[in-house]
């Protein structure tokens, strides 16, 4: 018997007692062991504490009680989430070292649900980039052609998935930042409505935009894995009060009869090959039962200048807290205040830096009006946008990137083409909506494609079943 | 938009955000942040007068929690990883100095 690959199949093999805990965390740390020299996935491996938990999984199901719907299932964890006792560094110089205090929820709910974490992902430091380049520890490979980026900014979770470390991880995603690299990494991610899943203990990059969400081998694995993590957080003020979920239900469902609607006004710019993987993914679902209607959403081209004035506006205020007082890096200096300026410049990286001083500029006296505040009322109409074409139409579909992964190197000197890598995911957070890309093929030069799937709020249900429709409609045709 | 992002502008900024920057760093910021700003001037055609700005997108409103006594983080836990801690506190250098 084949031992199962999947979070399901290791959850129902570790609940039933035909598989232990340990055996499917050894499997992951071997794989990991073997392979993450030349993939870079990680920045940290919790080989010992992985072991301890798996263990005491098996003595749970050995003594007849439930270990939970995740029992046994290594799970890696993108390194901006706070681990108590296990660093946390952000990839950032400024983190380094840094022991939290404290779990964040989504830990908490893993460990409950019976994940086991075996490790910490490299991601482009304070989640900012496309291309996982920006890290302070090392840039990660894509594990499709280790010549090219795996996305970013969770380069690192999409990676150990998609080679096989791990059935599944969590990412963070602000501006595509889970849903890009899914793309890229030929895997599943899932962005969840904002407020689905608790913030706290994320470390925080934009605050109203930042959602954690997972990455899977397949749409039933991210089901699970966001159902455990979702649901209220009195600790965070903006966690939504209602029930999450159930989506089990939805993975299976079908498409019959649901609208998916094509923008019409789409902004420009996807390659021919992932535009013709793109074009298939609406006749698959027209296959399955679909119509297919065309909407209108004017102002989703104006969502990348939104997003590139309001993220960095929080982010300047978000990382103020980075001082050298209370935790991290410190350069010494005579006083406090060049100790701040020394710190601060010594901590950070280059695109932290860029975008702390956009933020800072826009956010200035004299350019408020014209930079966040007007940025913010394009927010408003990219918002009344998506709420008049969900009139029309369930989901929406787009291409996840506007490319395939790209050379490592090819971008990281030219920020706004970086920028451009987001301009399909970014809406999404700035409406505060799910969104999630499915692996629908391949294009160019044989890399993945990925095509994301957009609902409106606390749509996840309704997005499930058409990315379970899409993947389905690959296994069909065995591309 | 307001007019292209000058030397003053990014010195301005760094020393309110309390970066330190060279004059080539500066030289490189204007002209990253220059290209930036003038791809957003895509927005100045749109009318936004009569448009509420958002600056969250799920509505809520209010939220409180219940005033119960929870356990506070260990203080010796936190403190450990402060740079610097004496007596229980965070300890920094002189606040007026050189540069205040």
């Amino acid at each position: 018997m084949s031992t199962p690959s999947t979070a399901i199949g290791i959850a129902a093999a570790v609940r039933s007692g035909s598989m232990s805990a340990v055996d499917a965390v050894e499997q992951s740390l071997e794989r990991i062991g073997a392979s993450d020299g030349d993939i870079g996935a990680f920045l940290t491996v919790t080989a010992s504490s992985a072991r301890d938990e798996a263990a005491a999984i098996d003595a749970a199901v050995a003594s007849g009680s439930d270990p939970g719907p995740l029992a046994g299932v290594p799970i890696a964890i993108k390194d901006n989430m706070c681990t108590r006792g296990i660093p946390t560094t952000c990839a950032s110089r400024m983190l380094d070292g840094w022991l939290p205090p404290y779990d964040a929820t989504v830990i908490s709910r893993l460990r409950t649900a019976g994940a086991v974490i075996v490790g910490k992902t490299n991601l482009d430091e304070f989640a900012m980039g496309s291309s996982t380049e920006n890290s302070a520890f090392g840039v990660t490979k894509n594990p499709h052609d280790p010549t090219r980026v795996p996305g970013g900014s969770s380069g690192g979770s999409a990676a150990a998935v998609a080679a096989g470390f791990v059935p599944v991880s969590l990412g963070s995603d602000t501006g595509g930042s889970i849903r890009q690299p899914a793309g890229l990494c030929g895997v599943v991610g899932v962005k969840p409505t904002y407020g689905a899943v608790s913030r706290l203990g994320l470390v925080a990059f934009a605050s109203s935009l930042d959602q954690i969400g997972p990455f899977a081998g397949n749409v039933a694995d991210a089901a699970v894995v966001l159902e455990a993590i979702a649901g209220h957080d009195p600790g965070d003020s903006t966690s939504i009060p209602e029930p999450f979920g159930p989506l089990g239900a939805a993975v299976t469902r079908g498409v019959e009869g649901m609208r998916v609607g094509r923008i019409t006004d789409l902004p420009a710019g996807a390659d021919p090959d992932v535009t013709e993987r793109f074009e298939a993914a609406f006749d698959a679902l027209a296959d399955a039962g679909a119509d297919i209607v065309d909407v209108e959403v004017p102002a989703f081209t104006y969502g990348l200048t939104a997003y590139y004035l309001i993220a960095p506006a929080e982010a300047s205020s978000n990382l103020a807290r980075y001082d050298g007082v209370r935790y991290g890096h410190r350069v010494a200096a005579p006083d406090t205040d060049a100790m701040y300026v020394a710190t601060r410049t010594d901590g950070f990286g280059a695109e932290v830096k860029r975008r702390i001083l956009l933020g800072t500029y826009a956010l200035s006296a004299g350019y408020y009006d014209a930079y966040y505040g007007k940025a913010q009322r394009v927010r408003r109409l990219i918002a009344d946008d998506f709420a008049r074409a969900y009139t029309h139409a369930d989901v929406l579909l787009t291409p996840t990137a506007p490319t395939v992964a790209f050379e490592i190197g090819a971008k990281s000197d030219d920020p706004l083409a970086m920028y451009l890598c987001d301009t399909y995911t970014i809406p999404s957070n700035l409406a505060g909506h799910p969104a999630m890309s499915v692996p629908f093929g391949t294009g160019a030069d044989g890399l993945p494609v990925g095509v994301q799937v957009l609902a409106p709020a606390v749509g996840e249900a309704t997005m499930f079943a058409v990315g379970a429709a899409l993947e389905r409609a690959m296994g069909a045709s065995d591309d | 938009m307001a007019g292209r992002i000058t030397d003053d502008d990014v010195a301005h900024v760094a020393r309110l955000a309390r970066l330190g920057l060279d004059p080539d760093d500066v030289q490189r910021a204007v002209a990253e942040l220059g290209a930036v700003l003038e791809h957003f001037a895509d927005i100045d055609a749109l009318e936004l007068d009569a448009v509420e700005p958002m600056a969250q997108p799920y509505p809520l409103t209010n939220v409180l929690r219940e005033d119960v006594v929870t356990t506070s983080l260990d203080r010796d836990e936190v403190l450990a990883q402060a740079p610097d801690a004496v007596d229980g506190r965070f300890a920094v250098p002189p606040i007026l100095g050189d540069g205040a």
